[in-house]
Formats: C-alpha cells, structure tokens, sequence
C-alpha cells in the first residue's frame, strides 16, 4: 500500500456525479455548423490554414501551431470553410477570437490516418507529430502536451502522473472515459512514458469512482502502472495537489513539477494522445458531461466546435434554465452565450437554475474567521490576501504569495461572510499584471529617451569639434581659438542641461497627474458602485 | 468564483457562540441568582440600538448587519464578564462603550482592533472600581435572597428590601479574597478552607468554568474555532501556575484553581478566540493564546487587579498584527521541503 500525503484544507462539496454518470458516453450527432476557434491551447494562437470556400476532410489541420508553445487545430469533420473570423468562444471575458466555421456535408470522409511507429522514431519527432495533432490537456488547462513531454536537457522524468481525480462537483467525463475505454488511456498513457523514460506510471483517482478505479486497475496489471485510490476531497484533482499526494512531493512555487521529477497530465489526454499515435486521428472530439437543470444529464463524445446551443439541446434542459457554467461549479465561469462552440478545454456544461446555484446573499465585512485558511490546499491566508487586494496594497499581496494562488474557490466555498474573494484575487493579480506591462512599456520609453539625449550629444559634440576646426584652420586670432573649445564645452553643458530638462521634467510633470487621474477616476467609480450596491441591500433579505 | 458555498452565514456563526454560552449562563443564574438575566438583557438592548444608531450615522446597510448577531455576542459576553448586581447604568455605559467606541468608531464589523466586550469591561473597571465588585454571593452562602422583583429594583433603583444590606447579597470573589488575604500573610492552604472556596476553585465557579468549556467544546466541535488559543491560553496558564506553585505552594495557588475562577475559561474559550481582534495564523494563535496566558497568571499574581483576562486579551489585541506577520505558514511549493 502506497503512503498517501495530504494538503492542507480543501473541501467537499456536494457531489452531483450521480446525474451523469449512470449512463455510457453517446455520440452527439453532426451540428449544423463547426465554430473552431484557432485558440483552444495556451500559448499562441494557431495560424489559419484555410480560406473560405475551401473543402476540408475530416481531421484536415485547419490550423498550424505557431510557435513553441502552440498546437494545432483541425476539421473536425468534412465539408466546407464557410467563414474566417471573429466569433464569441467560450472565455468568461466574453470578447470574440478567430474562429473558422465550418459547414458540414455529413460526409464524415477523414483524411488519411496514418498511425505512429513511435518507439522506432526520435522523441522529438513523436513531440512534433502530437503538436500538430492537436494535443492540449484536456483536465481543462488545455497545455500543448507536447511541450510537457519534452525532457529537455533532463535524461528522465522518473514519474509520470495520470490525473483521473476528477475532483470538481457535477464532472464525471473522465470517470465515463475511465470506465470505457480504458485500453486506450493505458496505451496513452505507455507513449507518454516512453518519452518521459519515466520509471514509475501512477493514476490518481478519487474513491469516488469505484467503476473506474477497478476498470483501470484491471488494464493496469501488466503494465505494471499503479492506480491508487484518493480520498475524495476538492480540489485533490489539482496537479500539484495531486502530486503531493501521491508523491509527497510539492512542485516549486513558480517552477515546474519537472524540476521535482514529475509530469502530471489528465486521462483524457493520455486517451487522445493513443487515438493520435495509434490511430492517427488528430484531436478532434472531447467528452464533455453535459448536466445540471436538465432532464437527460449524460455524456457526450463531442466535435469540437461544436455549438453549445446543440449540444444542450441534447440533454433537455428545463425552462427555469439561465445559463450555462462551462467546468464545474467552484472553478468553471457562466458562459457569455450558447452560441459559443465546445472547445478543447470544454470538460463539462452545467445548465444553471436559480434554484440549482442560488445567486449568494450580500457580502458581509471579514470577520477574520479563518474558515479560508483553514480551507486553502495552497496555505495561504486568504483574508489577509483579502485585505490587501481590496485596499489595493498590491505589494503586499504579492509578498503574500498571492500568486501561488489557484483560483480553487474553497476560500469563497467555505466564506461566512460571502465574500466572492476569487474575484478579489483574480482583479488584483490582474491589476499587478497591468502595472508590470506599464513599467516595462515605461522603462523602454526611458530607454529610448536616454539613448536620443546620448545621440543628442554626441551630435553636438561633433559638431562643436568640427566648427572648432574649422575656426582653427582659418588662422582666426590665437587667443580666441584658445577659448573657443572651453565656450563651446560650457555651452554644449548648458544645452545638455536645457535638454535634459525640456525632455526629462515635462514627461515627469505631464505622466503623472494622467496616472493619478485615471487612478482617481478608477476609485470614483469603484466608490459610486459600492455606494449603489449599498443602497441597494437593505431591500434584499439577509439569511 | 465558486456557484456553490456552504450554507453557513455570519448570523449563524454568531448564533451558534449564543448558543454556546447558554449552559454557563444557566449554571450562573441557578448559583448566583436571577440578576445575570437582568444584566443580559440590559446590554443586548442597549448593544442592538447603540449598532442600529451607529450603522445609520454611518450609511450601513441596517438590516443585514443588525441581524448578523454580532453585537449580541458581545453584548452577552460583556454581561457575563461584568458583575451583575452592579447599577444599571454601568452595564449600560459598559455596553456604549463597547459598540459605539472599541467597535464602531474602528469601522463596525470586522475593523476593530481591540476586543469590544474587553475594552467595556476594562474602562469600567479604570472608572468604577467600587461598582465592579459588586459580585452577587453564591446563593447558599448568601446571607439574604432577592426575588427577581427585588433585583430588578435594586438594580434600577439601587433600593433593598427593609434592613436588608448589600454585604448580605455580594461576596469577594476567590481571587479577590486570595489575593487580598495572601497579601495579609496567610497561606494558599489556609486562605482554600475559606468557605468561598470549592474543590479545587470557587464554590459554584467552578461548574460555571465546567458550563464553560462545554460551551467550547461545542465551538470546537462545529469547528467554530481551532484548538490552538483556548489550548495555548490554558497550557500556558497552568504551566505558569504549576512552576510557581512547585516552587512555593503557600504563596501561590495551583494551576488547577487557576483554571477554574474567575474568567479564565471564559477567556480562553470566548473572548481570546473572537476572530476580528485575534491572530490568524495557526502558529500566531498559539503565541496569542500563550500570551494571553501568561499575561493573566501575572496580572493575578502580581498585578493590581484580582483577574487579568481582560488586560491580557488588550495587550495581545495590540501584538496581532505583529504576530501575524511574523507567523505566516510554509505557502505550497515554498521552502525547505523542495530541495
């Protein structure tokens, strides 16, 4: 029996697996229209391959990775490009991305699938061939993977790490995935290994799943990859946190797990890494659970680009229904429409009711409780990081290690007061990260200032010795070609020293009172909303 | 921002702290008489409209931070720790002072540095040494009895019933008479035969420190409140206890009777443990427990005062920031354990 260790905190919220995860994956059937947004990876956006009107096949690379940490897109499914450009994806900030729309002819005709002979082939090759297959984490981060599986300069990552934890409220596509098609996410999960050379193949999954654990332990027994069991308990599914259980070890604060010896990726995308070499189909569907306020909450093998609207309208969702949250309910966001298509990062959709997820009653102040603390798997004092976010000491936020934060909600699950202190993290990491585009933007307009100042100089320099010459060599009186250089110096000080003014002081005495200005402005409004929202509580009943 | 959250709220945490004072202020009232129940009620009175006039002149939302029960918490607790056969305007101003300055002036709710209750508490004992001593005698020392009538006057209108007089009702309490007889040069054993004194603490105080660390335990339980104040405050305090009673048990009393009189399980369970004046961190609450601890064995044994919760629980409220900085926990991922 393996030594499990423990994070600190973490919660357990109702489970709602139940719902979706009686029945087997079924397959959603062709939608009207393919939205395939070339950004569905972290990193850079994918380079169309397309133009409208083309015809594409099945599984045709649509999109070409453009960079290192970049991945590919693909058709999937055969018919005609009928649009290039913005659309709404699925992003909380709702603003539109490059998509490719695609209509289908319900031909299904692939392209030619060609499958891997990986252990004859150089890693790198493997790497470049899982690139342009598409390959992004499907746990939800959607990472290239085959950024991940690149040693480097490392000879092995001596373990390898399958995350089946599963361990958001409502989502059970990876238990489905666990319990069905189990063969492949081994042999996934053995490409993996051979490119990591890693000595030890461990697969976390929650003991909620009894199904899928015993699914996976039965494929596992002869390759020797240990499936070990997890006490349920949010967010165990985690990358690091998972590490730490089943390793004891934590990936350093802004560094790798690498650096610790560990490569940790989701089951799904062991499964598609097998359906990419094995098979030679790129990624082009996801399991996605569909559930919450609907009559028939189950599974669906989906195409990506899949719109959200004709995937839903799958499960029957029910009239009171709102809206729809994309991931689970302590870390997934309201859609801004159903219009969005389903996306590599598309885990689960949840159609909300109010009475499903009660919208929360007003915030009260922190009491300092600590119920956060005692909740957070990162050890953090979340009401200090409270604290400072909300009086702006963005600092002081960041000394607290606000950025080892993981957005995990626990702190927001378990708040007596209600407060909604993800967002309060999410707006001050954002307020740091605008402030450090400011400074570097600032400290390059500097640059360039001090260098014209030099240029400026040395100009002038020049241009003193020249006339200096000059007057020497037109046998002017000794005394004054004597004092002529020394004038010249003095002057050319003095119009340094007008320059360095003229350019220094005015962007000083013009810059910040704009800043200050906009930052004024920014507390005016904030002050104006707090002052609404104040006005408006003593008509909404306190629980 | 999670959908979900659990279902409890700031009024059911407080309700619940209520809820847990409820066995000691019956064992208080079966032992000391009704007069507990008179001073209860006067600072829950006073508290909700000194924080509804406050919340206004403030332009807070009134109805959800009057219903969050937080100045009921404090009102009660101010109650219990104030003598309550004492005129009734002090608890009264006790109460005033507790809400409109140690809490609202500090910003109302979550902004206050020092221990409300406390700071009540500790202004009355600077202003009114003679009324904080006016602890009811345990009933069945008592030399006369007021009916609930009777106490409701006396304490309105400051009049007994014919011949009767107030050394017949109040009593010195166990630290009071062991302070003041040690300092006449009697032994800690001799000083315990006194009829105030019980097995191993005061007659009666004794089961209300038990009714008390029921109540705590109930907070532990529904993880209210951790374990690291209550139980640094107590180890602290009866290490402190039994070192000197080790050393010289005529002059100093055992840690067990430390415990068990005056507001010490009060204190470690109810007022050390108040989240917005207290440390945060699990290592800072174990100094802040400790602290307190410490604090009131020498404010007992060598201070001016018969008790120390309330000066120790000030002092320490001023040392939390201190604390916290200074105690925050390995973060995830930080640290010597990644090598």
């Amino acid at each position: 029996m393996r030594t499990l260790f423990q994070f600190n905190g973490g919660v357990h919220p109702a489970e709602h697996k139940q719902e979706s995860s009686t029945q087997d994956i079924a397959c959603a059937p062709l939608p009207t229209q393919l939205i395939v947004p070339l950004q569905q990876h972290i990193g850079q956006r994918a380079k169309p391959l397309v133009q409208v009107g083309d015809s594409v096949l099945k599984g045709q690379m649509i999109g070409q990775a453009d960079g290192a940490t970049s991945c590919a897109v693909h058709a999937p499914t055969s018919g005609r490009v009928s649009a290039i450009g913005e659309a709404p994806v699925p992003h909380p900030s709702g603003l539109p991305d490059l998509c490719i729309t695609i209509t289908p002819d319900g031909a299904e005709q692939w392209v030619e699938r060609t499958p891997l002979d990986y252990q004859s082939m150089s890693p790198t090759e493997v790497r470049k061939h899982l690139r342009d297959f598409g390959l992004a984490g499907l746990g939800g981060a959607v990472f290239p993977s085959h950024v991940k599986l690149n040693l480097g300069k490392l000879a092995k990552v001596p373990t390898l790490i399958l995350n089946g934890a599963e361990c958001e409220p409502w989502i059970t596509c990876d238990d489905r995935l666990m319990r069905e098609r189990t063969a492949d996410i081994v042999a996934g999960a053995k490409i993996m290994q051979h490119l990591l050379n890693a000595d030890e193949v461990l697969i976390g999954i929650e003991d909620n799943k009894p199904q899928a654990i015993a699914a996976m332990r039965a494929a596992c027994a002869d390759a020797r990859f240990e499936v070990i069991a997890v006490p349920t308990l949010y967010p165990s599914g985690g990358a690091k946190q998972l590490t730490k259980i089943l390793t004891g070890k934590e990936p350093p604060s802004g560094g790798r797990s690498s650096d610790i010896g560990v490569q940790i990726f989701n089951v799904a995308t062991a499964y598609s890494v097998a359906r990419a070499v094995l098979h030679g189909e790129p990624l082009i569907s996801r399991i996605v659970t569909v559930t919450g306020n609907v009559d028939q909450p189950r599974n669906y093998e989906v195409l990506l680009g899949t719109p959200v609207k004709e995937l839903v309208a799958l499960a029957s969702p029910r009239n009171d229904t709102q809206g729809y949250i994309m991931g689970g309910p302590m870390m997934g966001f309201t859609l801004p429409s159903d219009a969005v298509p389903v996306t590599k990062a598309s885990n689960c959709l949840i159609a909300s009711s109010p009475k499903l997820f009660p919208p929360p009653p007003p915030a009260l102040p922190c009491i300092r409780c600590t119920q956060c603390a005692q909740a957070c798997p990162v050890n953090l004092q979340p009401q200090d990081l409270y604290w400072f976010s909300r009086g702006r000491e963005f600092g002081k936020a960041q000394e607290y290690n606000l950025f080892d934060c993981i957005e995990c909600g626990c702190c927001d699950y378990v708040c007596p007061s209600h407060i909604p202190l993800v967002q309060y993290y999410r707006f001050a990491k954002g307020e740091i990260w605008a402030r450090e585009r400011e400074k570097q933007q600032a400290d390059l307009a500097r640059e360039r200032h001090e260098f014209r100042l030099q240029r400026i100089e040395r100009e002038k320099k020049e241009r003193a010795d020249k006339l200096a010459a000059k007057t020497q060599g037109s046998k002017a009186p000794s005394a004054n070609a004597e004092a002529d250089p020394k004038k010249a110096a003095i002057q050319a000080a003095i119009e340094r020293a007008k320059l360095k003014r003229a350019g220094v002081m005015p962007q000083n005495v013009e810059n910040l009172p704009v800043e200050t200005l906009k930052e004024i402005k920014e507390i005016e409004a904030r002050r104006a909303q707090l002052k609404q929202a104040m006005e408006k509580q003593p008509d909404t009943p306190n629980s | 921002m999670a959908f979900v959250s659990t279902p409890s709220s700031v009024s059911a945490v407080m309700l619940k702290v209520l809820f847990a004072l409820v066995p000691a202020i019956a064992v208080y009232q079966l032992y000391f008489g009704p007069a507990i129940l008179i001073s209860i009620v006067l600072a829950s009175v006073t508290a909700i409209a000194a924080e509804a006039a406050m919340l206004r002149l403030s332009g807070f939302p009134i109805k959800p931070f009057l219903l969050d029960g937080s100045a009921l918490v404090t009102a009660w607790l101010l109650a219990l720790s104030m003598p309550p056969l004492a005129p009734w305007w002090l608890i009264v101003l006790a109460t005033l002072f507790a809400m409109v300055v140690a809490k609202h002036l500090y910003g109302g709710l979550g902004n206050n540095l020092f221990n409300p209750a406390m700071v009540g508490y500790a202004v009355m004992l600077i202003s009114f040494p003679a009324h904080m001593t006016q602890w009811p005698a345990l009933s069945t020392l008592a030399q006369a009895h007021l009916s609930f009538a009777e106490t409701l006057q006396f304490i309105f209108s400051g009049a007994l019933p014919d011949g009767m007089k107030l050394d017949a009702l109040t009593m010195a309490t166990p630290l009071d008479t062991l302070r003041t007889q040690l300092l006449l040069g009697r032994g800690v054993a001799d000083i315990s035969s006194m009829p105030v004194f019980g097995t191993v603490g005061g007659k009666g105080g004794e089961l209300l420190a038990l009714a008390y660390l029921a109540g705590g335990a109930y907070l532990l339980q529904q993880r209210l409140i951790t374990w690291h104040i209550p139980v640094a405050f107590i180890a602290a305090l009866a290490l402190f206890a039994f070192g000197f009673h080790a050393y010289d048990a005529a002059r100093y009393a055992s840690p067990w009777f430390q415990l068990a009189t005056g507001g010490a399980m009060l204190g470690a369970f109810f007022i050390a443990t108040d989240p917005v004046t207290g440390a945060t961190t699990p290592k800072g609450k174990i100094i802040f427990g400790a602290g307190i601890g410490v604090l009131v064995f020498i404010i007992r044994t060598w201070g001016g005062y018969p008790d120390g919760v309330a000066f120790a629980v000030l002092i320490l409220n001023m040392c939390v920031p201190l604390i916290d900085a200074y105690t925050q926990p390995r973060v995830f991922g930080h640290g010597e354990k990644n090598s």
